[in-house]
């Protein structure tokens, strides 16, 4: 102790002693500042609390409903889902893309396209917090090893989802169409509610025209994710309801049959039934797999796709629009009957041209030197044109629109089939609206044959070929057969979109159909080989169109030009003669002669619809299982 | 003398029957007992806390194990001992302060660790929680008491010395720990009610220049933080968010024990470290909170008592001064928590996963219960 100082230890004692006294105070106020701050947090604000602790867990998620399965009438399976595990990022939740990316790449394969298409997304307008997909179809091995790596990647998930998937590949895509990933302008038409957890939309086909039917109804789910986003599990769920099952008139061993008759070619068939009007066959070949645009396609693969010299993106059975040719010429027959210009017997001399002057332009007929004496059962037989020239100028324009009008050209007339186009039926309006001239009798010769400015899609032509099947009775082409389950197809259709064609003589159907049938089965008929052998009667009608359309210019090889500068070859039928149960219109780019090239493609399809499949009542049944499997 | 009435009954209960048992020990059994049972409480919440890891739970309990027998230790000491040793404790504490601004290992910006061939990985900031009240104590309760205002200027030099060498690390909350512990002493050797009023009133001029001057941008930013958390909702905000929803969410009885959303879905930031007592209020609710400050009143007014009845100036001073540095301990951790005050790095005393703070700790115990169990049988 240093000197001059002294200790009072008691006094020391007495002050310590007060000041342990206001130090005790002094803790027992403050923890008392604690309990009461506990008390107002979770006493007082308890509820405010809560509710912030449950928007941190629980999310509310929409569920994607599934999509209705299509079927076709035999209920093989033509469109299903199946699920795909996808890598998904959810921008929001990542901190740095690059980075991220960057990881993903040292764990899975990602392509150059992957990540342009990715990126591409990231600047497309989107729904906050909906994850963008980056790598679709992950084998087993990348879903192991990304579930060992995900915990490094914030915003990264595996997701599994329905994707729709087509079996039958390119056989199918024309006839349904195909969905895609919902884009941009979708994004502004479609509700959003119902549309929360849809990725997917239907682009073109059935599957863009019955999107209601087929998308069904949002259902939303609960769930509790972690901090970093992750979704622990599901609390609460309303189911959502799936999308309506829908079943074609379309067949597929039919559809099957068309695409194969038109292998290594290009064109379309279209087949229909005439009491129904349903579409059995709708092929455009080549074709290609509707599978690469749902999930979409690279834009390699794309341009290899748009820059084929086949233009198998074109649905040539839908928006080819060709000169119909010759295949006109039964419905014109028709139309001299009814109109009065022609009888059945009148007769006509054809020395190999016709001329609307003794002294003017002759245009020709196919067969040089004519065909001599021809009544109207033998034009339409032996595809005279000079009789046909003569009737369209004896017609006029108007006379013959009016007619081929009520056949359904020049016009879109389907039920449900999107993206048809409606050819172009010409007229002396039209031609004066479209071309300032007026209408020479000289378009009408050209007319009479379905050459100039007459121009029809197969589908049109296979329409108009099932009213001559039907004698006159009109029906609207359509791909729906039923909607399955418990829902009735009575009521969601509209009315007929056209009336019957009622002639002056009703039995006029019957000489024209007769007239076609003398084209496959008699003597002279241009199609005669077509039919010969057949156990049915069969009626048809071949044709050739001029191809204009190539330029000149483009940079072809020499043969290819050769090869792409033939006539198209067309046939129109129907089989049997009484009760017809199919209709056919079958178009060969470049084929050459119809009664060559169109016309046996026709045959084997009349022999499988006739003949081959209705014996395979076996077989039917093990398709019929399919529905078992869902 | 009102305090003297309630203490001796205590004490003659404590002097007679199992006495000579604990004495010989030099063990108080009373905080004893306190003490094994928040640490073993601690340890659940440590299990939730730390998302069921058993392996935290193990590595705590061997620091535990650790810790207590180094309370016993320290206990077995005479605090005539420590109060020789002092003055050496601090020279090498300041020296080995510096050396961890030369020399010392760290992480996230800050040096803080001295690795000593031949010795495990310390703080010696921590050391310093203990050496620096000891060292005020020795200094002050070698002259007369109250102190004059002279020796309170040596005292703070005392302080502000191994202070401005623990900011400088950069730790703040250690440093205000170790500040805070020597001027417990002052306060407890009866410095003036003026002095004091002057002190706070020279801090409240301080603070502003502080801020502009002293504080780095990240201290400044935990108190604009505190004062309006949801202005920077995902930055340093989100944690006091995080930690009060937890605590709000738990409400009378909490959501049960392993069922806390808030730390479990892993909202709550270091939720076996710093923010524990959150997970805690959210599993066992006020309840749990309510027994919690409990223990830890018990605890801190035993200690207390044990201040009261020491026998010299230096054990008195050095065991308030250890009390109110766990009362600090406490009260600047769950009011962090809690959003009363900043966020600094400050564990919860005996419950935080981590090893240095709770050694420390029991040490501070262990010299308590030397200074209670070393008496001699004559009146002072």
């Amino acid at each position: 102790m240093p000197w001059g100082e002294f200790k009072d230890t008691a006094a020391e004692r007495r002050i310590f002693q007060r000041r342990t006294l206001v130090a005790l105070l002094l803790l027992w106020v403050m923890m008392g500042v604690l309990i009461a701050r506990m008390y107002h947090l979770q006493i007082i604000q308890h509820d405010t609390y809560t509710t912030l602790s449950d928007k941190n867990r629980v999310q509310v998620q929409s569920v994607a409903p599934p999509r209705g399965l299509v079927y076709d009438r035999n209920d093989v399976l033509l469109a299903e889902n199946r699920p795909v595990f996808s890598v998904t990022i959810v921008p929001e939740r990542v901190g740095d893309i690059d980075q991220t990316l960057a990881d993903l790449q040292r764990i899975l394969a990602i392509s150059e396209e992957d990540l342009v298409r990715f990126q591409r997304r990231l600047q497309e307008p989107r729904r906050p917090f909906q994850e963008i997909p980056l790598r679709y179809d992950l084998t087993e091995i990348e879903i192991a090893s990304m579930a060992v790596h995900r915990h490094e990647l914030p915003g990264v998930e595996v997701n599994a989802e329905l994707v729709r998937y087509y079996p039958f590949g390119e056989i199918t895509s024309h006839a349904l169409g195909y969905v895609g990933r919902i884009n941009r302008d979708e994004l502004q038409r479609i509700d959003p509610v119902n549309y929360a957890g849809t990725n997917y939309i239907g682009k073109s086909g059935i599957e863009r025209f019955y999107e209601e039917l087929l998308h069904g109804k949002v259902g939303y789910q609960h769930v509790e994710t972690n901090a970093r986003g992750r979704t622990l599990r599901v609390l609460e769920r309303e189911s959502p309801v799936p999308g309506e099952d829908i079943r074609l008139h379309l067949d597929i061993r039919l559809q099957k049959l068309a695409f194969e008759l038109l292998a290594e070619r290009r064109g379309a068939i279209v087949a229909i039934e005439p009491k129904t009007g349903g579409v059995l066959a709708l092929a455009s070949v080549p074709g290609f797999d509707a599978n690469l645009f749902v999930t979409g396609i690279g834009v390699q693969a794309y341009q290899e796709l748009n820059r084929s010299l086949d233009k198998p993106l074109f649905n040539r059975a839908l928006r080819g629009q060709y000169p119909p040719g010759s295949t006109i010429k039964p419905m014109l027959a028709i139309a001299a009957l009814d109109s009065g210009v022609t009888t059945r017997d009148r007769l006509i001399w054809d020395p190999g041209y016709f001329q609307l002057k003794p002294s003017g332009r002759r245009y020709r007929d196919w067969k040089r030197g004519g065909h001599g004496w021809v009544d109207l059962t033998a034009a339409v037989a032996e595809s005279c044109d000079i009789y046909f020239y003569d009737a369209a100028v004896r017609m006029g324009v108007d006379t013959m629109h009016h007619y081929l009008a009520q056949f359904g050209f020049g016009e879109e007339t389907s039920l449900d089939i999107s993206g048809a186009l409606p050819g172009l039926l010409p007229s002396s309006d039209w031609k004066r609206a479209a071309r300032n001239a007026p209408w020479y009798p000289g378009d009408s010769v050209n007319m009479g044959i379905g050459q100039g400015f007459n121009l029809a899609t197969p589908l049109q032509l296979a329409t108009a070929t099932t009213v001559m099947a039907n004698r006159g009775q009109w029906q609207q082409p359509r791909l729906l057969n039923d909607v399955l389950g418990d829902h009735s197809l009575e009521g969601r259709l509209p009315p007929p979109s056209k009336d019957d064609i009622i002639l002056k003589n009703q039995d006029d159907w019957n000489f024209g159909v007769n007239a076609m049938k003398a084209v496959m089965h008699s003597a002279k008929g241009t199609a005669r080989r077509a039919a010969f052998g057949a156990p049915y009667e069969m009626a048809g009608k071949t044709g050739t169109a001029q191809v204009f359309s190539l330029a000149q210019d483009e940079e072809y090889d020499a043969d290819e030009i050769r090869e792409r500068l033939r006539d198209h070859a067309l046939f129109i039928g129907f089989a049997p003669i009484e009760d017809p149960k199919i209709a056919v219109a079958v178009i060969v780019e470049n084929g050459g002669s119809g009664s060559g090239t169109a016309a046996p493609v026709a045959r084997a399809l009349f022999d499988a619809w006739l003949m081959e499949f209705p014996n395979e009542g076996e077989a039917m049944v093990v398709g019929q299982t399919n529905e078992e499997d869902r | 003398m009102a305090l003297r009435d309630f203490s001796r009954p205590l004490s003659h209960q404590s002097l007679s029957g199992p006495r000579s048992f604990w004495s010989a020990l030099h063990i108080d059994p009373i905080l004893l007992v306190l003490l094994v049972g928040l640490v073993a409480f601690g340890l659940f919440v440590l299990f939730s806390g730390g998302d069921g890891r058993i392996e935290l739970v193990k590595a705590q309990g061997i620091r535990i194990g650790l810790a207590f027998f180094v309370m016993f230790v320290f206990a077995q000491l005479d605090p005539s001992v420590y109060r020789r040793w002092t003055p050496w404790l601090y020279g090498v504490g300041l020296i080995a302060l510096l050396a961890v601004l030369l020399v010392g290992i760290g992480a996230k910006g800050a040096q803080r660790w001295l690795a000593l061939p031949g010795l495990p990985r310390f703080q010696p900031s921590e050391l310093m929680k203990i050496v620096v009240p000891m060292m005020v104590a020795w200094y002050l309760s070698r002259h007369m008491l109250p102190p004059r205002l002279s020796k309170v200027g040596v005292a703070l030099i005392l302080v502000l010395l191994p202070m401005g060498l623990i900011i400088k690390q950069p730790d703040l909350g250690t440093s205000l720990l170790v500040g805070s512990a020597g001027l417990f002493v002052v306060f407890f050797a009866g410095i003036r009610w003026r002095v004091i009023s002057a002190f706070f009133a020279l801090v409240s001029i301080a603070a502003p220049l502080m801020w502009f001057f002293g504080m780095r941008d990240y201290q400044k930013q935990r108190v604009l933080t505190l004062l309006d958390p949801e202005s920077d909702p995902l930055g340093a905000g989100w944690n006091i968010m995080q930690s009060k929803t937890a605590i709000g969410s738990g409400g009378w009885s909490g959501k049960g024990w392993m069922q806390g959303t808030q730390s479990h879905l892993e909202f709550l930031p270091e939720s076996h470290t710093d923010f524990i007592v959150a997970v805690l209020a959210e599993e066992f609710g006020f309840v749990g909170m309510l027994a919690l400050m409990s223990v830890y009143l018990l605890i801190l007014t035993r200690c207390l008592y044990i201040a009261a009845n020491a026998q010299d100036s230096f054990s008195r001073l050095l065991a308030g001064a250890l009390t109110m540095t766990f009362f600090v301990y406490v009260f600047v951790n769950v009011g962090m928590v809690s959003g009363l005050l900043p966020v600094v790095g400050v564990p919860l005393p005996l419950i935080s996963y981590g090893g240095t703070s709770i050694v420390t700790l029991m040490a501070a115990f262990g010299v308590l219960m030397s200074i209670h169990t070393h008496r001699r049988m004559i009146t002072a």
